[in-house]
């Protein structure tokens, strides 16, 4: 607790006490008034402090004179001997236990999100003349050697060149599992060092690092302010002033219409009525939950390693009716694996696999460079490029090259009928290659992605969550795309699309999807950038590591798993149901106040409480936001 | 030139309040005021020294709040 909060909680308890203390004082008159003047100083100097500055700065209608008038009005009409002090200094007491109770909630959560994002390491461990020296991430060269002690923070992304362990990156991913490290792989910054010590070869500067890209995606997040908060700033602007209007039309007119009529006009009970108008008059409630549910929507949010970049997207996004994915990374994960290799002849697997890896050994093409990988694995043989000669690509085939003196041939279907070979048919999905060695048909591989273990379910929970319709694009062949489809229940397919034929699509998705709901688009963020920003809401996946990512997506998934689009979309939802509620319950509440006060059917005491109170509780609403899926997961199952 | 200054400020109004001022302060072309992260941004103008600038901003930013502060 802040000092300047301590002392107004002290102000707060030492008026109450002398409050209750005056109310059993048999004073009358004079003195009464006089007593009752401490408690109202005690706890009004600030207010009506800023009161008389907001009046010389001609800056007239703020809260604080409207509570100073308000406040001042109610002891003057008790002085009239028309009402009661007490109710003027409880006014001010409450609206006082109003402001003490925001101030704290707002920095409470604020220190809770910036603790969740707690990831920015402070220095990074450099050897120097054999010694451990500490410095500042800054000053680190690419290139140079960190080392990180078990429990510390990665401070900036890089190769492990010594040792294994076990990383945490729940700050980063939300992921709980740790991920293992060792030589010759590619650590993040922000990932904290479980159990063993690392020597890191550092790639980037700190500035460029991942755990510098989240901290400053994180920290700018909000001032793309969302349709909601300019609602609630231009409501905010001309509330205050037409509350105030009505209050002088209530406390004038109708005592003048009455003097008019001829009866009596009853000066201080509309006078009185005017001021419970002046207390309602702050919009306080709205003004401080709206961004206060859409701070704790983007660190709830943050937590579960989905980074949304601003509450703007976080208000489309609760909106979505329409989810489209790239297939390869997305749902699939991109890596390309030998799934099956079927011999036609005299060949062993190994020995085709062997050929097939050589012949396509210059060639860096995803199929290509499966086939050298699973040659490495399978046979335990690297690729020896001296074996290989007369390399000549056919470009749409394949590959044609010596190995070891034998003619080979590895390609599609379309190449072994050019050689005049019939291939054999093959019906599973994926790419199929085919090789033929001296004029003979060999047999073939085949090659597949892997579909991503939770895709299926993905999917599901997305249906689940309100989203319509699931369409899948892809660059890849209509069986391959179709049996994908068909496997996660995907709605719809089109399939070999060029980028740009990618983001034709998107645009005619969005015409199509008139106009209540909107269009989000995920993606890996490789090729995809464009479609990215084309569409309302663009995620990128896995993005770890991935600057183009980061910066093309509005939502960005820390982790690959598709799951977190729905998970994305649940809090979106849940952020922008608190926010409605808020404003709807604020709004509806004042305005039942406003015309009890105006027929004087409510006294400043319900005013005040339904002023304080409705703030409160729409700041603890507020703060649900920052729990956001707890109950996802059963959910899910 | 677009800068992020560190700021201190009571109640979400306020901030509402200063971002206004700090808009209307000569040499700044767009302001915002986040109240969550206590943070102002400020766009200025091609051009406009910033420390300048952002002496005229904290002073309309006092005017319509008395107790806040941007450290610059």
């Amino acid at each position: 607790m802040s000092k300047k909060l301590k002392k107004n909680l002290v102000r707060i308890l030492v008026t109450a006490a002398v409050l209750v203390i005056l109310h059993v004082i048999p004073a009358k008159g004079l003195i009464q008034f006089l007593l009752y003047l401490i408690p109202y100083a005690i706890i009004s100097y600030d207010i009506l402090r800023k009161a008389w500055k907001g009046i010389i700065n001609r800056q007239p209608l703020d809260e604080n004179l409207l509570m100073a008038i308000a406040t001042i009005g109610a002891f003057a009409l008790a002085v009239w001997g028309r009402g009661d002090y007490t109710e003027a200094i409880a006014v001010m007491l409450f609206y006082q236990v109003g402001e003490w109770f925001q101030a704290y909630a707002v920095g409470k959560s604020r220190r809770n999100i910036s603790e969740l994002m707690d990831i920015r390491p402070d220095y990074a461990n450099v050897e120097r003349d054999g010694a451990l020296v500490k410095v500042d991430p800054d000053e680190v060269e690419p290139g140079t050697v960190i080392i990180v002690q078990p429990g510390e923070k990665i401070p900036i992304d890089g190769v492990v060149v010594e040792g294994t362990s076990s990383l945490d990156c729940a700050a980063l991913t939300g992921e709980s599992l740790p991920r293992d490290a060792a030589p010759g792989m590619d650590v993040v910054s922000g990932c904290i060092n479980l159990s063993g010590l690392l020597k890191i070869r550092t790639t980037k500067d700190f500035g460029e690092s991942t755990v510098s890209k989240i901290l400053d995606l994180v920290e700018n997040a909000s001032s793309a302010k969302s349709k909601s908060e300019d609602f609630i700033t231009k409501f905010a602007r001309i509330y205050t002033p037409v509350v105030v209007g009505s209050a002088l039309l209530l406390a004038f007119v109708p005592p003048l219409v009455r003097l008019a009529m001829g009866i009596s006009p009853e000066w201080s009970d509309w006078i009185y009525r005017a001021l419970t108008f002046l207390v309602i008059s702050c919009p306080c409630a709205l003004v401080i939950s709206i961004p206060l549910t859409f701070f704790a929507g983007l660190g709830g949010a943050s937590r579960q390693g989905v980074l949304i970049k601003g509450s703007n997207y976080l208000e489309t996004l609760s909106k979505t009716d329409c989810v489209v994915f790239d297939k390869t990374g997305t749902l699939t994960q991109g890596v390309f694996e030998v799934s099956r290799i079927e011999t036609a002849g005299p060949l062993s697997e190994d020995e085709l696999l062997k050929l097939a890896a050589h012949a396509e050994c210059a060639s860096s093409h995803p199929i290509s460079l499966s086939l050298q990988k699973a040659c490495q694995e399978r046979c335990g043989c690297a690729v020896d490029r001296t074996r290989v000669s007369d390399i000549k690509e056919q470009s749409g085939h394949g590959v044609c090259a010596v190995v070891d003196g034998k003619n080979v041939s590895v390609g599609n279907e379309k190449l072994m009928r050019s050689l005049g070979i019939t291939p054999s048919a093959v019906k599973e999905t994926g790419t199929i290659v085919h090789i033929a060695v001296d004029g003979q048909y060999g047999g073939c591989i085949v090659i597949s992605d892997r579909l991503r273990d939770s895709s299926a379910e993905a999917i599901k929970a997305l249906r689940k969550s309100g989203v319509r319709r699931t369409v899948m694009l892809t660059g890849d062949a209509a069986s391959v795309a179709e049996e994908v489809a068909a496997q996660l229940k995907i709605d719809e397919v089109h399939s070999e699309l060029l980028p740009s034929g990618k983001v034709e699509m998107v645009e005619k998705l969005i015409r199509e999807r008139g106009s209540s709901g909107t269009l989000a688009f995920a993606g890996d963020g490789i090729n995809d950038a464009p479609v990215l920003t084309r569409a309302d809401v663009g995620i990128a996946m896995g993005a770890m590591g991935s600057d183009a990512a980061i910066e093309a997506a509005d939502v960005v998934l820390m982790h690959d798993d598709p799951m977190g689009i729905s998970k994305a979309i649940r809090i979106a939802r849940k952020c922008m149901r608190i926010v409605y509620e808020n404003i709807w319950f604020a709004i509806g509440i004042k305005l039942i106040c406003l015309i009890l006060g105006a027929l004087g059917m409510a006294s400043m005491w319900l005013a005040i409480f339904a002023d304080v109170g409705v703030m409160i509780l729409a700041v603890l609403n507020a703060m649900r936001a920052l729990f956001s899926t707890r109950g996802l997961t059963l959910f899910v199952h | 030139m677009k800068k992020t200054y560190a700021i201190e400020v009571d109640c979400a109004n306020c901030a509402n309040k200063m971002e206004e001022a700090a808009k209307k302060t000569a040499g700044v072309k767009d302001a915002a005021v986040n109240f969550m992260t206590l943070k102002m941004t400020v766009d200025f103008e091609e051009g406009a020294d910033s420390k300048t600038v952002m002496k005229d901003v904290l002073k309309s930013c006092r005017k319509v709040e008395d107790e806040c502060e941007i450290y610059f």
